[in-house]
């Protein structure tokens, strides 16, 4: 059964997507401007001798999500949604237009495409739905809290979607990816152990999927940092600089 | 970052882009004022080095088609050999000419018209690539092949990245019953000898020597002669039925960290010594070799380069007309085994007729000798260049890291139709290397 990748522009995405047609995976790729995408699609199609159908979708269009779904050439088996913006956090505190563009790429639609798929794969009772979080989402911080509450909103989303679908037979996998040098992170300054190639994470969203997990952080050190800084008393963390 | 080629020397601060489209690329080509496009590095000085923009092209490596009736693969230029091998010789194809390591980029063995084994008959890279497309400076994309924009298409292939950028390109592969070779082995005692084994085999497909350099006096040019056919379906014996297409993708060993220079020379002994052992297990006749073992022996170490040690390892290349080739070979070789350099990769090969505006080879023999990098054999070289400028023979500017402007004029009669060609193309001013700085190209 075919693979639909949602933003599948996106370097995790592009990843995410020749991992599973080294497997043998058609590929369904969404995206804004998605014939953009003819070459890479030509690509997987020639080196893995898959089928790769390509399909303009936009995550703000909420309202045609469900006829989306439904004009897709068949109900994928798996759907990974890599949509996401990163923002500029000093733009969101001055400027309510932006926050709202980050606070809806990066929670609303998402979930609101996801929303859509899970009432199909329930329907069908099988599927796997993949949603790719950050664990910016685990606390606020004074430097990305916009994106982090966007990203808090769509993880508990994930999380409550998988509650509500696995007596149906249907798989939910929440990915907190650290940090991953991507087009998002291009220019800055991450830290090399603690950054993640894309490549890393199609394999650790394909180990899951074959291993029935729950919630993927990726690098194993995103699982202990996130635990030590959900961990620090709130009156002391508010005065750290993060 | 810190840049250099394969050599690790020389090497240059750079700031380097990574394109992901044609678009992202035209930007840059039109925003910088200096850049010289980078395939997978695998020059060994600074052809791929411009410290003010080098752009990585390894992330436009989409394969875009393939016509199973005459074997043409359409791909942007960042896709490495090595992936059009694993992808297209489970299907029956192989890249028509082959440089000795595959991880070089579609772009990188177009830009160097790089040449294979089978040079002599075949011909360089040029003979497999029906069209290219070039980005000039002004950011547009144009094609050119034989009969497009003939001149463009000439002065790109072996135009080390001077004329443009190359974005995408049409080649041939050559269909293949197996990916195994069937190798003959033949012990050349003196370089009379192993220039007469090449001679003696103009129809093999494949010939190269490894040298022993070593052998000094009566032995100078002492090697190992290969020849090399591919191997059909009916030749594979019946364990090997089952590895048509070669065994499983052997992982490479890894050099983790700089070795002391010490080292090469104990390890090249071993391996010289495996070689001439193997040879005479061997010597009853042909034997049956897989594609890897027998194009590219040494990416079976990733980083080998590191053995050279923090300083890095120069190459030379030369090519000598054939008339003086016998002469030519020989001083080379007895400088350098005076010197007490000992290079440890020593490789001969016969070269055909070759088209171009500026490609590297020409009929004669080519010469090829690593040295780790020392005020010593920097000083070789120098005298190497001599030897080869007095028996009329040029230089191989993929090789090159160190030569100077006036020894690549001296060599080469056609440095200045080349340099008019990029003034006339307008890419003088903006596609530069620190190679084409150095040489004043
Ligand atoms: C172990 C080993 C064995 C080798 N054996 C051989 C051999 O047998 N025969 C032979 O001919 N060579 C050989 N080489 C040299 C190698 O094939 C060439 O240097 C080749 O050009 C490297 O390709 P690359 O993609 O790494 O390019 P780079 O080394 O990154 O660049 C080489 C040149 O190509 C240009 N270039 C790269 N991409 C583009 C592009 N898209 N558009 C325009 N210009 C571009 C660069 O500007 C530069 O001038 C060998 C090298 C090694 C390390
Ligand atoms: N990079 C990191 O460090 C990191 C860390 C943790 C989590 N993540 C998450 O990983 C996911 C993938 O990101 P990435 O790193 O691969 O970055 P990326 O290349 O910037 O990918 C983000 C993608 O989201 C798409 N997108 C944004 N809004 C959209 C919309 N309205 N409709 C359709 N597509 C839309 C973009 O499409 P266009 O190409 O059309 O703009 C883009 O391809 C994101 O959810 C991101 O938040 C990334």
């Amino acid at each position: 059964m075919p693979v639909l990748i949602l933003g599948a522009r996106s370097d995790i995405g592009l990843a995410v997507a020749r991992r599973f047609a080294r497997d043998g995976h058609p590929l369904q790729l969404a995206a804004r401007n998605a014939i953009g995408l003819a070459d890479d699609a030509a690509d997987m199609a020639l080196r893995h001798g898959v089928a790769v159908t390509l399909h303009e979708f936009d995550a703000l269009a909420c309202g045609g999500h469900a006829a989306f779904v439904a004009s897709l050439p068949e109900l994928p088996g798996i759907a990974v949604c890599c949509v996401g913006l990163l923002g500029d956090q000093i733009e969101n505190e001055r400027d309510i237009a932006a926050a709202t563009l980050v606070l809806r790429s990066n929670f609303e639609g998402p979930a609101s495409v996801l929303a859509a798929l899970a009432n199909a794969f329930a329907a069908r009772g099988s599927g796997t739905l993949v949603g790719i979080s950050s664990v910016a989402g685990e606390r606020g911080r004074a430097s990305n809290y916009v994106y982090g509450a966007a990203k808090a909103g769509f993880t508990a989303f994930l999380s409550g979607l998988r509650n509500r679908l696995t007596r149906h037979g249907v798989q939910v996998i929440s990915v907190l990816p650290g940090f991953v040098a991507t087009r998002m992170t291009a220019g800055l300054a991450l830290p090399a152990r603690l950054t993640a190639q894309p490549e890393a994470v199609a394999d650790a969203i394909a180990s899951a999927v074959r291993r029935r997990c729950d919630v993927v952080y990726v690098l194993p050190v995103w699982r202990i940092i996130m635990a030590v800084i959900r961990l620090i008393p709130e009156p002391l963390f508010k005065r750290m600089r993060l | 970052m810190m840049l250099s080629g394969w050599g690790r020397f020389p090497r240059v601060d750079a700031q380097v882009e990574q394109p992901r489209d044609a678009g992202a690329l035209a930007a840059l080509v039109q925003a910088r004022p200096s850049l010289i496009a980078r395939g997978n590095g695998r020059a060994y000085g600074d052809s791929a080095v411009n410290a003010a923009a080098t752009i990585d092209m390894r992330r436009m490596n989409r394969m875009l088609a393939f016509d199973p009736a005459s074997g043409t693969l359409v791909a942007q230029a960042g896709v490495l050999l090595g992936d059009i091998i694993s992808v297209f010789l489970p299907r029956g194809w192989f890249p028509l000419v082959t440089p000795g390591t595959r991880f070089v980029t579609l772009g990188g063995a177009i830009a160097a018209d790089v040449h294979g084994k089978n040079h002599h008959g075949q011909g360089s890279f040029r003979s497999c690539v029906d069209w290219i497309e070039v980005m000039d400076a002004d950011g547009a994309v144009r094609r050119c092949s034989r009969g497009e924009e003939p001149a463009l298409f000439d002065h790109t292939l072996g135009g080390m990245g001077l004329t443009g950028v190359i974005v995408r390109a049409a080649i041939r592969l050559r269909p293949v019953d197996s990916g195994w070779i069937r190798q003959t082995s033949i012990a050349a005692p003196n370089l009379a000898a192993a220039m007469a084994a090449f001679e003696a085999a103009p129809e093999a497909t494949y010939s190269v020597a490894w040298i022993d350099c070593l052998g000094r006096g009566a032995a100078l040019g002492r090697s190992l002669v290969m020849l090399g056919e591919h191997a059909g379906m009916h030749e594979l014996p019946a364990g090997l039925a089952a590895q048509r297409f070669g065994p499983p993708p052997r992982r490479a060993l890894a050099v983790p960290f700089d070795l002391p220079g010490v080292v090469l020379n104990r390890w090249a002994m071993r391996l010289f010594n495996s070689l001439y052992y193997r040879l005479g297990a061997a010597r009853a006749g042909a034997r049956l070799v897989d594609w890897e073992r027998y194009f590219y022996p040494l990416d079976a170490i990733a980083s080998w380069n590191r053995i050279y040690g923090r300083r890095g390892l120069v190459q030379f290349q030369c090519v000598l007309p054939l008339e003086q080739s016998a002469a030519g070979l020989a001083a080379l070789l007895a400088e350098t085994s005076a010197a007490g350099a000992g290079s440890f990769l020593a490789v001969l090969k016969r070269f055909g007729p070759q088209d171009g505006a500026f490609a590297f080879p020409m009929p004669g023999y080519t010469l090829a000798l690593d040295f780790p990098v020392t005020p010593r054999t920097l000083a070789l070289l120098d005298r190497l260049d001599a030897i080869t400028l007095a028996h009329g023979g040029r230089f191989y500017l993929a090789k090159d890291g160190r030569m100077r402007a006036d020894t690549l004029r001296a060599s080469d009669a056609r440095v200045a139709g080349f340099q008019a060609f990029r003034a006339a193309n307008g890419s003088n001013g903006r596609f530069r290397s620190a190679q084409s700085e150095r040489l004043a190209l």
